[in-house]
Order: structure tokens, then sequence, then C-alpha cells
């Protein structure tokens, strides 16, 4: 296992990189600490990918340095790196059965037979395939065939960090929910250093520590997912968890008082904001739809189930609030925003509030 | 489900009926005749049974020319697939090079047969022939004219020239239909070169292969063409494969019964050969 510092790399697909949109890796430092289950979620196209493949060796950045344990990695290929990684399709070799695709990573570091046995077999009860050990593996269905990507990933213990790069994306939705803790389980059994890439906000609160939240080649957040959820340090990362996402409204400043075209709303702290754009950001959560404060139009209930969404207009702006299973909309509806909740942004950057 | 029986749609496949009739069944059927009778001209006929036949499968210069055939068709098979592969590996998968590569492999495949033949018999002439005249000049005694080995290296040559590409683009094919991700999982799992040719390769190669050596074992059991052209089945019989033994009893002796008869012979064995290609493949294609 190791500690994985990513020093101030670039990376760019392009030749002669120039300006800062030719880079798909703008500017990324951070350490992912030996031990923790990290998830890199963002949109598509944001670099996660591009990272991931950076720290597994199969790209070589454009600038910048990677250490593993303190030591420089940067020029060594994946072999040397010592690295497991599982694909978002499933990768597995054709003509072997399901025991020697698990077998194949360990015969190929000329493992002694015997160590590989053990650990094929370990990782067979793991992934729950251990009946289908001598299928062909070509035979068995996708999400069996992920399963031996999974367990390819999983068979070597002495590896520096485990990658995965969307690897549920061709499993049932149940099956998802059950291999993602199989692998929280095994994260606290042997402490792997993991890395999760995905696109899907539930997958990477539920499975990891830290969420590094990347956006347009750069890191927005790391933080827990209860950290990103309360304080989102940049608008983006606002929209992109939770659902629906943070409301984001133009807004002026006045000392605590935040001015929405007419409406003046109370600010828990003082903004030490400068100049620039300023934006108010609440979550959907903290909006209180009821009969006192700021005059609003319904245009939509969404019932989602275990509670609903309320579409309105406030101030010429969208807005959204989630209301209990059983609430009603009142007939003449007004919201007020819960001050625990309210997020003061300039540039799309989040800025701390004085007393 | 009920399925709904409607002999009408019989209609829509007649005209390639009749059209088979006319281009295969009906000369097939002549052939027959001709294989069962002996003539002498003025459209006079005995009936001679299964005498051509027997005669033919007595003859040792059908065995010959069978056992040649066979063995040009393994050889240029031991060449052409592994170095096609070999090719196919080597070419690039992204850049310009791509169609350049394709074009160049694609080149011997677009030239008449009879006309590759006439480029080779010129070639390997060692009087005004570049191949021909430089090997000789480098002390290596070289003429497909007299020499039966020079013969067979100049028909065997000749072959790969024109027929590697085949198996190259067919496996090219096949190559760069593996994704990525397959190659990343195996620098990942710490895969030599050879592991990655033989678990992941090959493997994906395996269909395209069969594909090819199917094509490339007809084509050479058929060939008639090109070492028509470059020796005429000589120096001797040394290069008579059988359709050009064929075409020298049919044609040049004008013996039309027995070179129906072995017409027929040869016929069976492709139609043999065909059933078993194909059994082979759908076997492969049903276990996957």
């Amino acid at each position: 296992m190791a500690r994985i510092e990513v020093n101030h790399i670039r990376h760019s697909y392009l030749p002669n990189p120039k300006k800062d949109s030719d880079f798909a890796l703008k500017e990324v430092h951070h350490t992912f600490e030996d031990g923790g289950a990290y998830a890199l979620l963002g949109p598509s196209g944001c670099g996660k990918t591009t990272l991931l493949n950076i720290i597994s060796g199969l790209l070589h950045p454009s600038h910048g340095q990677l250490l593993f344990n303190g030591s420089d990695v940067t020029r060594l290929s994946t072999q040397e790196r010592n690295i497991a990684q599982v694909f978002q399709f499933p990768v597995i070799y054709d003509t072997m059965t399901v025991y020697d695709n698990l077998a194949f990573p360990l015969r190929n570091r000329r493992v002694p037979e015997a160590d590989v046995d053990r650990k094929v077999r370990e990782t067979l009860d793991m992934i729950d395939l251990a009946a289908m050990a001598n299928r062909k593996a070509r035979r068995l269905t996708a999400d069996q065939k992920q399963k031996i990507s999974l367990g390819r990933g999983l068979v070597r213990s002495d590896v520096n960090a485990i990658l995965f790069d969307e690897p549920l994306t061709v499993i049932d939705p149940h099956m998802k929910w059950v291999l993602r803790s199989q692998l929280k389980q095994l994260h606290r059994r042997f402490g792997y250093t993991m890395v999760y890439v995905t696109h899907d906000q539930t997958e990477a609160l539920t499975f990891a520590d830290r969420v590094v939240v990347m956006y347009d080649g750069e890191i927005v957040q790391i933080g827990t997912p209860a950290e990103l959820f309360e304080r989102p340090r940049h608008t983006f990362v606002g929209y992109f968890i939770g659902s629906p996402g943070m409301n984001v409204l133009p807004v002026a400043l006045e000392g605590r008082t935040a001015m929405l075209g007419a409406q003046r709303i109370e600010l828990p702290g003082v903004p030490k904001a400068e100049a620039g754009a300023v934006e108010l950001g609440i979550r959907p959560e903290y909006v209180r739809l009821g009969r006192e404060g700021m005059t609003v139009q319904v245009s939509k209930v969404e019932d989602v189930g275990r509670h609903k969404v309320v579409r309105a207009n406030l101030e010429g702006k969208e807005i959204a609030a989630v209301i209990g299973e059983d609430d009603e909309v009142p007939s003449e509806p007004k919201v007020r925003f819960d001050p625990a909740g309210i997020n003061i942004y300039a540039d799309s950057w989040r800025v701390e509030m004085g007393a | 489900m009920e399925k709904t029986w409607n002999n009408k749609a019989w209609f829509l496949v007649l005209p390639v009926l009749v059209l088979v009739a006319f281009s295969a069944v009906i000369p097939l059927m002549t052939v027959v005749n001709y294989s069962v009778q002996d003539t002498f001209g003025n459209n006079v006929f005995f009936w001679a049974g299964t005498e051509w036949f027997e005669e033919l499968l007595a003859s040792d210069r059908f065995w010959e020319a069978m056992v040649r055939n066979l063995i040009f068709s393994f050889i240029i098979l031991a060449i052409e697939v592994p170095l096609g592969i070999f090719i196919a590996l080597n070419m690039p998968k992204k850049g310009w090079g791509v169609p350049v590569c394709l074009v160049l492999m694609a080149l011997p495949l677009l030239i008449p047969w009879n006309v590759v033949g006439t480029i080779w018999q010129v070639f390997g002439r060692n009087d005004i022939g570049l191949l021909g005249y430089y090997v000789n000049a480098l002390g290596i005694d070289y003429n497909y004219v007299q020499d039966p080995i020079d013969a067979w290296v100049t028909v065997i040559v000749m072959d790969v020239w024109h027929w590697t590409s085949l198996v190259v683009l067919l496996c090219y094919a096949g190559l760069v239909s593996i994704p990525d991700a397959f190659y990343q999982a195996a620098k990942i799992d710490g895969a030599s070169r050879w592991a990655v040719f033989r678990y992941i390769q090959l493997p994906k190669m395996q269909r395209v292969l069969l594909i090819a050596v199917l094509l490339r074992f007809m084509d050479s059991f058929m060939i008639y063409t090109e070492p028509f052209v470059v020796t005429g089945g000589g120096p001797g019989n040394s290069t008579t494969f059988l359709s050009i033994d064929l075409v020298k009893t049919a044609l040049g002796q004008f013996d039309l019964g027995p070179a129906a008869a072995m017409s027929l012979v040869y016929f069976l064995i492709i139609l043999l050969l065909s059933w078993v290609f194909y059994t082979v493949m759908t076997n492969y294609d049903a276990e996957r």
C-alpha cells in the first residue's frame, strides 16, 4: 500500500499544448493518503480517467511528478509501479478459464503456484464465482465477466493501490449495491489505497471516505460526503452533488444582508467577498416552504417517492425546494431560507462568512 | 408462437434458382454427361460407364498432380499465415501510416492474375529479368525454366507476394477491433509481449484466421493462371497442379471424357473440403 502524491501534474493529449484549454488536466496537486478510499467524481470529460491512468502509468503526464511513498515514479512503467486497475467494461482473457483469468496477474509475476492457488481461491470466494472456477470465461454473462475483472484487480495483495474506472457501469443496479459494499468491506479489511472513478454521486458518496470532485480538468473540492453537501466550495459541486442540485441565485450584498431583486435575505454572517459576481447557494433541503417569507409561484411538484420536489419561481429565478412526502403546498406559497444552509459564492468560489 | 405457412415465398427465390440452373447446374450436368461417355467427334457418343473414373483413380498422373498441389497448398499456408500475422501485428494502428500500409497491402490483390504471372515470368528470367539476372550475378544458379526446384521457388514466392496481403488485411481487421482496455489491462496484469499475443491478439484473430486459411487453401488448391503463365506446368510436369493437368487433358488433348471425370472428382474434393471448413467454423461459433 502506498501514499500517492500527485505533484502539480498537468496533462495534455496534444503534442504542443499552449492554452489552458489544451490541457485535459489543468493542474492537479493532491495527496492520496495510504489506505484511503477515494472517489474521483465529475462529469464525463472532466479528466478523471486521465488522472487515474496517470497514476497507474498507462499515461505519462506532460508536466509534474508522481510520488509513491515519497519516491518518484513519474517515468516508471505500469508494471514497475505495481498497481491494480479495473476498467469500465469487462476485460477477460477469452480462452482461459475463470480460474486462469484470476491467476494470470500472479503467474506473470512468477508467484509460486501454491500461493497462486490460495490467492485465487480466496478471490473467487470474494467475488462469488467459486462455482464457476473451471468454466471458460467467455461464456459468462457481462456482470460475471466484470466480476472477473474486479477479481483480477483484487487478487494481488501487495499492490500499491487499486484503481477503479467506473467499474460498475455494466452491472445491474441490485448487483451494483452488493459489489460496492463488498469493495468497501475489502477496504476495511485489508486497508488498500483505493481510488474509484465515477460520475455517479451515490456511488461516490457511498464508497469513499473522501470524495475528490473534478470539473474541467481541475479538482474543485476534496471532502467528506457531508462537507460536499453542506459546504460546496464551488457552485459546480453544488449543482453536481445532490438531487436536485443546489439553488444558485445572483444576489447583491449589503453587509449581513443579501439582496435578491426586491427581497432581503438575512445571512448568518458577513461574507468576506471582494468584487466579482456574487451568488447565494442554498440546497433545496434548506428551502422552507410555508406561509411566511418570500412569495413564490409554484410551477411544478414532482413526487420522487420519499419526498416531493417543488419547482418554483422566486424573483424571476427558478428554485427548487424539498418538502416531505405528506406535506402540501400552501395556497399562497412563500419560502424562507434556513440560514444554516446558506453559502455565498464570489466568481463561483465559496467565500467565508465572518461574524 | 404460431408460424404462418406461406409457400408463395418460393416465387421470390425462383429468379435465383433459374440463374443458378443456367450458370451452374446445367453446365455441371453436361460435364456429368461427358464423364460417362466416349466420343470420336461428329457428336457420336458411346456409353463408357465408370471407365473414365476408374482410369483416373488408377492413373499416376492424377495422383502426382494431387500430391504436388497439396504440398504447394501446405507450403504457401505455412508461409503466408505466420508472415501475414507478423506483418499485421507490425502495421501502424493510427496516423498517416495506416492508409499508406493498407494501400500498399491491397495493391497485389488488385492485379489481375495473369498479369501477376507475366510480371514474375519476366522478373525471374535470367537474361532480362531483374530478379533472375541479379540472383545469377550473385553466383547462385537460378533458372526456373530448367530447374524444377527453381520453378517451385518462383511459383511459391509469387503466390506469397500475391496473397499474403489477404491474410494481412484479415488479421489487421481482427486486431484493430480489440479495444484499448485489453492492452491496458494486460499491462496492469504484467503480461509479456508473448502473453499479449497468445491470450489477447490470437484469440481475437482466430475467426478471421480461420477464414484466411479457408480462402487461401481453396484458392491455392485451384491455382491455375499464375503458374500456367510462369512455368506452363514445367519443367517436365514439376509444377503441373490439378487444374493445369485438367486443362491439359481437356483442351490440350481434347479428351473430354477423362477430363469430365477429373472435373467431377475435383469438384467433389472441393465440396468435401468446403463442408469440412464450414462445419468447423459453425461448430466454433456455436461453442462461443
